[in-house]
C-alpha cells in the first residue's frame, strides 16, 4: 500500500520526480500522434508518419528504457554495470526464440521442426532448451527469468564478497564478454554469428503490417512509462532510501544493521529484468537479434546516454538516450566517419563539464533563474 | 656389427673395386669429357645406355644429379638435328622445351625433339645413382636429408649403399640418421629374431613419424609373437615420449601467450595499479605502437630486419606522448573518481580508434616479420618452436625485468611509489606530483607502445587490435593483484597456459570463455587478486 502510495506522491517542482508526470503525458501525445499519423493519414499527408519512423521510433523507447535499468543501479546505488547489454540480448534472444518457432515451415527450407540455420548444420532435432517456446507465456517468462537468475548468480556472488567500484565493472564486461564469444558460436544453437533473423508473424499478426508495429510502439511507450514510474516509487520508498544510502557510503549502511548487499542483489535482478523488457520489445520491431548485440561497446554506449541526460534522474536517463539515439542516426547519415568521434568526444566532454549532466544542468539553471523552495530550504539549513 | 650387414659390405666393397678398375680402364683407354659423354647418351641403344651412364658417374660432375633426375622422370629428350640436350616440362599444363644446361626455353618443334628412352632397369640404377649421389654429397645437411628420405621407403640397392657409406661418415647427426635407417630395415627384415628384437627396442628411442608408423605395421602383422610384443612396448614407449613433448609444446604456447599478455597488461599494471586510473585507452596505445611499426616498415622497406630495432623506441615515445597528452589533458581532472576515468579513456579510446581507420583505412594491415625472426627451431621430430614466439617471450622478460629496474632503481620510480602510497604526503614532501602522474602515465602508455610492436608480429594490424586485449589485460591485472609487478607476471603466464591447456579439449572458444568465468569466480572469493597489497598502502 506505501509503494502505491508513493507512486502517484510526486514531489515539488525541482526534483527528479516532479518530471515524469509531464513527461509521461507526453509521451502518450507523441505515440497517439504516430499512431494516427501513420495508419488514418495517407502518405502524402502533412501529418503523415512514415512506418520507418514509427520503427525507430520503437528502438529510441527501447534504448530509453535500457538506459532507465543503468540509471537505477548506478545513478542510485553506484553501481557501474558495463554488462546490461548482455541482460539486453538474453531478452532479446528470448523473444527471438519464440518468433523463430513462429515461422514454422515458411523459412527457406520449409523445414516445420527446425529452424533454417539448425537444418543448414544439419541438426536431428531441437536442442532441449529450445522446447516450450513455440509458446508465448513460456518465451516471455523464460526471456524475464533467464537475465534475472543471471543477474541474481552474479549480483549474489560479487556483492557478498564485496567486489565493488572499477572491479565490478571490470567484471560485469568480462560477463558480457564471455556471452559475446559463446553466443559466436554456432555449436551453441542461437544461430551463432547471423542469430536469428526473417521472422514472420507475432501471436499470429504479421510483423510486416503497419498496425501491428504501431501496436508494439504502443506497448514499448506504456511499459517504458510505467517502469519509469515504478522505478520512482521504488527509489522514493524505504528500500529506495536504503539504496542511496548505500550509494553514499556503504559501510555505515551496513554498521547501521542492513544487508546491503541484499539491497544491491535485489536492485541488480531489477535492473536486469527491465533491460530484458526493453531486449524483448526491440527484437520484434527490429527483426533481428544477432551476438554484435553483446559487444561491450555497446554496454559503455548505455553508460554514456544515462551520463549524458543526468544520473540519478530516471527521466534524465531517459531522455539522454533518445537525445544520443537521434543525434546517432542524423550523424551517421550525414558523415558515417564523424559519429564514433562524436561519441568519443560526448564521453569526455560530459564527465569533465557536466558531472550532472544535461538534467542537472537545467536544474541548476534554474535554481539560479528561480530559487524553488528546496533550495531555499537548503541555503536556510 | 651383425653378419648381414656385413655381408652388404664385403658385396659391396667388391663391387667398389670392379667400379674402380673400370674406371681406371676407360681413363687409361681414353678420357671422355662430360659433353662428349652426354652426346654418346643420345646415340646409343637402350641396351648401351646403362654403360654409359656408369661412365658419367664416374665423372662426378654437378649436372649429374639433374640429368638422372630428369631421366628418370622420362624428360629428358635431344634435338634431333644437333643432339643437344633438352628438357621437357610442364608450365600450367602446356609443355615448354627448355636447353638442359641453360634452362632457357627452346623454339624448337616438337616432332624434332626425342625422348631418352628409359626401361625398369635403368630406373633402378638411375634411383640407386641419385641416392648415392644425395648420400657422398659435400654438405652435412644434403646428406642428412638424403637418409631421412629413405625412412619412408628403400630399396636394396640404396640400402647397400648407405650401409657402406656409415663406415665413412664423420658427422655425428648424419651417423645418427643412418643408424635410424638401418635400425629400422632390420627391425623390418632380419632374419635373426634376438636382432630384430634389439633393433626395434633400439628404435623406441626415436621420435620419427616414419618410425612410429613401421612399429604400428610390425605390431600389427607380424607373424612373431615376440617381435609383435617388442614392437607394441616400443611404440607405448614412443607415444609416452609423444605425450610428454606435446605438453611441453602446449607448456610453451601457454608461455607464448602470456608473453603477450604481460607486455599488453603491464603497461596497465602501472596505470591502474600505481596510479589508480582506469584507462580505457591502453588498447589503442598497443595499436598505435603496432601502427608506428607499420609505419616504420613503410619508410624503410628496404631494410625490413632492422625496422623492428627502429621501431621499438619509436613506438615507445608515440605512445609515451599520447599517453602524456591523454594525462594532462583529461585524467588530471578525474582524480579520485575511477569510474568518471574510465568513461573518458573509452571516449578517447573511440577517437584513437576512429583517427587510425581515417588515417589508414578500416582494413587490417601487415606487418613483415623480420628474417631472423622467422623459421623456427626443431628440438626434435615432434616438438619445433617457432622462432617469433621465442623472441617475444623473452623481450616481454627483459621488459618486465627494465620496468622492475626503473621502479626500484631509479629516482623516477621512488617518486612513483611514494605518490601512489600517499599524495599528499609525498606533495608535501616536495614532490612534484602533476610531473609524476603525467610521466607514470606515459611510461605505462609507452610499454603498450612496445606491446603494440611485439603484437604486429603475430596478428594483423588493425584499428579493433587494441580492443581484443584490453579485457584480457584487464583481467590479468586484477587476477594477479593490483599494485604489484610480480602478480602481473605470475597471472599473466598462468592465465597464458591454463588458456593453452584447455584450449585442446574444448576447444579456443570455449577456453577463452573458462578462464574468464574462473577468473570471475575467483575474484569473488579473493576480491584483491593473488597478491593482494598489504599495510596501509592498500586503501
Amino acid at each position: 500500500m506505501k509503494l502505491f502510495s508513493s507512486i502517484f506522491n510526486f514531489k515539488r517542482s525541482g526534483e527528479p520526480g516532479a518530471v515524469i508526470v509531464p513527461f509521461v503525458a507526453l509521451l502518450f501525445v507523441v505515440t497517439l500522434f504516430a499512431a494516427l499519423g501513420n495508419l488514418v493519414f495517407p502518405e502524402g499527408s502533412v501529418l503523415h508518419v512514415s512506418t520507418y519512423s514509427i520503427t525507430l521510433l520503437g528502438k529510441y523507447l527501447c534504448y530509453a528504457m535500457l538506459a532507465l535499468a543503468v540509471d537505477v543501479v548506478w545513478g542510485y546505488c553506484g553501481i557501474l554495470s558495463l554488462g546490461h547489454a548482455a541482460f539486453f540480448a538474453l531478452g532479446g534472444y528470448g523473444m527471438g526464440m519464440y518468433l523463430m518457432r513462429q515461422i514454422g515451415d515458411r523459412g527457406v527450407y520449409g523445414n516445420a521442426l527446425l529452424p533454417d540455420f539448425m537444418v543448414f548444420l544439419n541438426w536431428e532435432s531441437l536442442p532441449w532448451y529450445w522446447f516450450g517456446f513455440d509458446h508465448f507465456g513460456f518465451a516471455m517468462l523464460m526471456a524475464l527469468l533467464v537475465p534475472a537468475l543471471l543477474a541474481f548468480v552474479f549480483g549474489w556472488l560479487a556483492f557478498r564478497s564485496r567486489v565493488t567500484g572499477v572491479y565490478l565493472s571490470i567484471m560485469t564486461q568480462a560477463l558480457t564478454y564471455a556471452l559475446m564469444l559463446a553466443f559466436f558460436r554456432n555449436e551453441m544453437g542461437f544461430g551463432g554469428n547471423n542469430g536469428l533473423t526473417d521472422f514472420k508473424d507475432i501471436l499470429g499478426f504479421s510483423l510486416q503490417s503497419d498496425t501491428t508495429r504501431v501496436v508494439l510502439l504502443a506497448i514499448t511507450s506504456l511499459l517504458l512509462s510505467l517502469l519509469l514510474i515504478l522505478s520512482h516509487a521504488i527509489m522514493k520508498s524505504r528500500f529506495g532510501k536504503v539504496i542511496v544510502a548505500v550509494r553514499d557510503s556503504e559501510s555505515r549502511a551496513r554498521f547501521l544493521g542492513y544487508r546491503t548487499e541484499r539491497y544491491k542483489v535485489w536492485l541488480f535482478v531489477y535492473s536486469a529484468v527491465i533491460a530484458a523488457i526493453a531486449g524483448v520489445l526491440y527484437v520484434p520491431q527490429i527483426g533481428i537479434i544477432n551476438p554484435g548485440e553483446f559487444t561491450p561497446i555497446n554496454s559503455i554506449e548505455i553508460v554514456i546516454w544515462v551520463a549524458i541526460g543526468g544520473r540519478g534522474t530516471l527521466v534524465g536517463a531517459v531522455l539522454g538516450a533518445l537525445l544520443v539515439n537521434y543525434a546517432k542516426t542524423r550523424l551517421t547519415a550525414i558523415f558515417p566517419e564523424a559519429w564514433l568521434f562524436a561519441l568519443g568526444a560526448l564521453f569526455v566532454v560530459v564527465t569533465l563539464f557536466l558531472p550532472k549532466g544535461l538534467f542537472g544542468l537545467a536544474g541548476s539553471i534554474r535554481k539560479k533563474l528561480l530559487p524553488s523552495p528546496a533550495a531555499v530550504k537548503e541555503v536556510k539549513s | 656389427m651383425n653378419r648381414y650387414r656385413c655381408h652388404y659390405l664385403l658385396s659391396n666393397s667388391l663391387k667398389l673395386l670392379f667400379g674402380f678398375l673400370l674406371f681406371v680402364f676407360s681413363s687409361f683407354s681414353y678420357s671422355q669429357t662430360i659433353a662428349e659423354l652426354h652426346h654418346e647418351l643420345t646415340n646409343v641403344t637402350l641396351s648401351k645406355t646403362k654403360s654409359v651412364l656408369e661412365k658419367i658417374v664416374q665423372t662426378d660432375d654437378e649436372t649429374n644429379l639433374h640429368l638422372f633426375e630428369t631421366m628418370l622422370a622420362g624428360n629428358l629428350y635431344f634435338d634431333t638435328s644437333d643432339h643437344s640436350l633438352l628438357v621437357l616440362e610442364k608450365v600450367d599444363g602446356v609443355e615448354q622445351i627448355k636447353d638442359f644446361y641453360s634452362a632457357e626455353v627452346r623454339a624448337i618443334d616438337r616432332s624434332d625433339a626425342k625422348k631418352i628412352r628409359v626401361n625398369n632397369a635403368l630406373r633402378t640404377y638411375l634411383r640407386a645413382s641419385i641416392a648415392r649421389i644425395q648420400l657422398t654429397a659435400k654438405d652435412d645437411t644434403v646428406r642428412k636429408e638424403a637418409v631421412e628420405s629413405l625412412y619412408k621407403k628403400v630399396d636394396k640397392t640404396t640400402f647397400a649403399t648407405v650401409v657402406e657409406l656409415r663406415s665413412q661418415e664423420t658427422n655425428k647427426a648424419v651417423q645418427s640418421a643412418m643408424d635410424l635407417l638401418i635400425d629400422m630395415n632390420d627391425a623390418q627384415f632380419n632374419k635373426n629374431e634376438q636382432q630384430r628384437i634389439a633393433a626395434i627396442n633400439r628404435l623406441a628411442k626415436s621420435l620419427e613419424p616414419a618410425v612410429r608408423n613401421m612399429l604400428v605395421t610390425i605390431a600389427n602383422q607380424t607373424e612373431v609373437p615376440k617381435v609383435a610384443a617388442a614392437a607394441t612396448q616400443a611404440l607405448q614407449t614412443i607415444e609416452a615420449k609423444i605425450g610428454f613433448y606435446n605438453k611441453l609444446d602446449t607448456v610453451f604456447f601457454g608461455l607464448s601467450l602470456g608473453s603477450i599478455l604481460l607486455l599488453a597488461s603491464i603497461g596497465l599494471a602501472i596505470t591502474f595499479g600505481v596510479m589508480g586510473v582506469i584507462n580505457m585507452a591502453h588498447g589503442e596505445m598497443i595499436m598505435l605502437g603496432a601502427y608506428t611499426t607499420y609505419v616504420v616498415q613503410l619508410l624503410m622497406p628496404n631494410h625490413i630486419d632492422q625496422s623492428i630495432i627502429v621501431a621499438i623506441p619509436l613506438a615507445f615515445t608515440v605512445s609515451a606522448l599520447v599517453g602524456i597528452v591523454i594525462e594532462r589533458g583529461v585524467i588530471q581532472f578525474l582524480h579520485g573518481r575511477p569510474l568518471e576515468t574510465l568513461l573518458a579513456t573509452f571516449g578517447i579510446s573511440l577517437i584513437l580508434q576512429q583517427l587510425v581507420r581515417s588515417i589508414f583505412s578500416p582494413l587490417n594491415r601487415q606487418v613483415n616479420t623480420p628474417s631472423w625472426m622467422s623459421g623456427s627451431v626443431e628440438i626434435n621430430p615432434v616438438l619445433f618452436i617457432t622462432l617469433n614466439r621465442l623472441y617475444i617471450f623473452f623481450f616481454a622478460l627483459i621488459v618486465f625485468a627494465a620496468l622492475l629496474v626503473i621502479l626500484r632503481k631509479t629516482s623516477l620510480g621512488l617518486n612513483v611509489r611514494a605518490v601512489s602510497q600517499n599524495r599528499n604526503m609525498a606533495r608535501a614532501l616536495g614532490i612534484k606530483t602533476a610531473r609524476v602522474d603525467a610521466l607514470t602515465f606515459g611510461l605505462g602508455s609507452g610499454i603498450a607502445g612496445i606491446a603494440g610492436v611485439a603484437l604486429s608480429q603475430l596478428t594483423n594490424v588493425g584499428p579493433n587490435l587494441g580492443q581484443s586485449y584490453i579485457i584480457d589485460s584487464f583481467m590479468v591485472v586484477v587476477f594477479g593483484g593490483v599494485g604489484n609487478l610480480f602478480g602481473t607476471l605470475v597471472a599473466a603466464f598462468t592465465l597464458g597456459i591454463a588458456n593453452k591447456l584447455f584450449e585442446p579439449m574444448v576447444g579456443a572458444v570455449l577456453s577463452s570463455i573458462l578462464v574468464l568465468v574462473f577468473i570471475i569466480l575467483f575474484i569473488q572469493k579473493r576480491p584483491k587478486g593473488l597478491f593482494p597489497q598489504k599495510g596501509r598502502a592498500a586503501e
